[in-house]
């Protein structure tokens, strides 16, 4: 009973991390026999920071629901929230608002700048052949020689190419930004301040060569206006390669891990900046990182406290605080005790792995029969029975109840149950019932943890992102780079490889000279 | 029924088969056995591996493996090749006189098993027992 109890202390640890939110009440009677010992358990975690109070209890949140006829868990839970735990904010809460506060009004104010500038550029850029057409009309009409159809030739082609040049800014530049990024975009900033000095030299001839000197030779001018639309056609291409061309041919892959549990992925990445492969990489994070569980992490934190507790150090040679010798006796102290806690982990592993796979076929079984009391009406049908009829949701919360339980204890288990409410399910489950989804279908979302994005927002726990890199961000990508993608709860660690250079050769094989031989090697009695 | 002769003859003098220019870390024996009656065959007691038509790189006994020679692989407990004294790797150099070094697997069956004969003299090459135990270890 003893070493059941040993082991029964650490579960306490983790699989009562709900027991952290300080719920009064216990479940059943399993439980009501740990609840003396979650104290055991709790002091070993002392050192474990809370990092969000529950914010809603696990799925049985409301109690009208709770009435459709299904067991105690539902009602218990509801009563459980303490004050204190529910209203509380924690440190890194308060941080997080003030920090929240600060970033939003200066980094708006930069993007914001940057927007007008280009804008008014563009507007500018755009204005200017037609302003050169113009001008000479206005102002001395009558001394310009006539100028017929070349003129009218050339009128029609600035117009169509700068219907083109539009239509392609428009396609390149104007799109919703997607991402704030610390450091301006060195492509975009170059290609503006060219634009500029390119125009500005173009006025600049205008206005000495044409405007002071009254020139008459209004074809000249027209076609001068064209060398200028035609010039800003070349250095929209100019931009198309520089900002969208050159990163698309793969020459690094990089390395994302994630600090807290080693989730790890690649991806292959062109010439581009430090911020923007951070991007690249968040972006691809949210997609296919699953989610940052910190219910998951527990154990091996327990673990951790357990290795150095119980240790103390006597100084018994006399007076003298050696400090880094004391604690190297304790390393060596703790690396030659006895320890029996790899037993214990392959124990606990092979017992939740057991657990966990009962549940799920429990569950599985029970979502399977809960979905052969559904069927869907065709549309003759539907005349013949109106008072039956029930739209998805109302399908959907009727057989809720008889899988609630199992799916209830399987997240648990799993320690999922904070990121599916009550609602979140029964929302699920009609939509699987309008799209004619199996059972299965439906669990696939339950059984495995997915990616970040397919949570409520408030359960990711990563959505202000910090950049820390010792080369400067805007700097291009090279071998060996690595930069950290830090958010509040753990950090992503990004690691830079160049893609080998391959030496391919060639190598040609007749079809013909594919022959066999049968070689044997028999064995006689004699 | 004339079987070919097989070279070399059968002359003291010229019974040099491919062991005695083997190197001297190899033994040689002559073994003798006397055939047991089985019913209506003469049996040895001594399974054969090997020959020029079969692929020496499978053969495990053979220290070169593009020996094509006649090595024995399995020995019968109690049989009478056990009993004179034959062990398994032993490479068989010649049968009564006759070379077995450059034969095929079927012409050393049939020197071996002739009706005719009771009591078959065979020179047999055996690697080192050092070597011998390398060679099974490793194979």
């Amino acid at each position: 009973m003893s070493a059941a109890m040993d082991t029964e202390s650490t579960y306490s640890g983790y699989s009562h991390y709900s027991g952290h939110s300080k719920k009064a009440h216990r479940q059943g009677s399993r439980d009501r026999h740990k609840s003396p010992r979650s104290k055991d358990g709790s002091r070993s975690e002392k050192s474990v920071t809370i990092q969000t109070p529950p914010a809603e209890p696990l799925l049985g949140n409301d109690a009208s629901r709770a009435e459709e006829g299904q067991d105690d868990n539902w009602g218990e839970t509801t009563t459980a929230i303490t004050g204190t735990s529910e209203h509380s904010i924690s440190q890194e809460d308060i941080a997080r608002i003030s920090k929240d506060l600060e970033d939003s009004v200066g980094l708006d104010c930069k993007r914001y700048l940057g927007l007008t500038v280009a804008a008014v550029l563009g507007l500018l850029v755009f204005l200017t052949p037609i302003a050169f057409i113009l001008l000479p009309q206005i102002l001395w009409r009558e001394d310009l020689e006539p100028c017929g159809t070349v003129c009218e030739g050339l009128f029609i082609s600035v117009a169509f190419k700068l219907l083109i040049l539009l239509i392609g800014t428009w396609a390149l530049f104007f799109r919703q930004p997607k991402a704030d990024l610390p450091r301006v975009f060195v492509f975009r900033a170059l290609l503006l301040v060219l634009i500029f000095l390119f125009v500005f030299s173009y006025w600049l001839f205008y206005g000495v060569r044409i405007l002071d000197s009254k020139d008459t030779n209004y074809q000249g001018i027209v076609q001068y206006a064209v060398s200028l639309v035609d010039a800003l056609l070349f250095i929209h291409y100019l931009a198309i390669v520089l900002l969208e061309l050159r990163q698309l041919q793969p020459t690094f892959t990089v390395k994302v891990v994630r600090s807290t549990d080693g989730e790890s992925r690649y991806y292959s990445l062109g010439h581009l900046s430090i911020q923007r492969a951070a991007l690249v990489v968040l972006e691809n994070y949210y997609r296919d990182f699953t989610v940052y569980n910190p219910a998951l992490l527990t154990a091996s934190k327990s673990r951790a406290a357990k290795h150095m507790a119980g240790l103390k150090v006597y100084n018994v040679d006399g007076p003298g605080n050696n400090a880094s010798g004391q604690s190297r006796a304790m390393i060596a102290a703790a690396a030659r005790r006895r320890d029996s806690s790899h037993n214990e982990l392959y124990y606990e592993e092979a017992d939740h792995e057991r657990r966990v796979k009962k549940r799920r076929a429990r569950l599985v079984v029970a979502v399977e029969e809960a979905f052969t009391h559904i069927k869907r009406l065709q549309a003759e049908e539907q005349q013949k029975a109106p008072g039956e009829m029930m739209d998805p949701r109302e399908a959907a919360q009727a057989i809720f109840p008889s899988m609630a339980r199992a799916l209830q204890k399987y997240l648990r288990t799993t320690r999922q149950q904070q990121y599916h409410s009550m609602e979140s399910i029964l929302q699920h489950l009609s939509f699987c019932i309008t799209n004619n989804m199996t059972p299965k279908a439906f669990l696939e979302r339950y059984l495995n943890p997915g990616p970040t994005l397919q949570y409520d927002r408030d359960r990711w726990f990563s959505k202000q992102w910090t950049l820390i890199s010792e080369e400067a961000v805007t700097s291009g990508l090279q071998d060996g780079v690595v930069f950290v993608l830090k958010c509040l709860d753990f950090s992503l660690v990004v690691n830079v490889k160049k893609i080998p250079f391959i030496k391919l050769s060639e190598e040609f094989i007749d079809p013909k000279s594919h022959k066999f031989v049968l070689r044997l090697q028999s064995e006689t009695s004699v | 029924t004339a079987a070919p002769r097989a070279w070399p003859p059968r002359r003291p003098w010229l019974r040099a088969g491919l062991g005695q220019l083997l190197a001297r870390t190899d033994t040689e024996q002559r073994i003798e056995i006397h055939k047991l009656r089985q019913g209506d065959n003469l049996i040895l007691g001594f399974s054969i591996g090997g020959g020029i038509d079969q692929d020496p790189t499978q053969n495990p006994f053979s220290e070169d493996k593009t020996d094509k020679g006649i090595y024995v692989t399995r020995v019968t407990q109690g049989g009478p090749a056990e009993v004179a004294g034959l062990q398994i790797g032993d490479k068989i150099m010649q049968v009564n006189g006759w070379d077995m070094t450059m034969v095929t697997h079927d012409q050393a069956r049939k020197r071996l098993t002739k009706r005719n004969e009771e009591v078959v003299r065979l020179l047999v090459t055996r690697q080192s027992l050092q070597k011998a135990v390398q060679q099974s270890m490793m194979s």
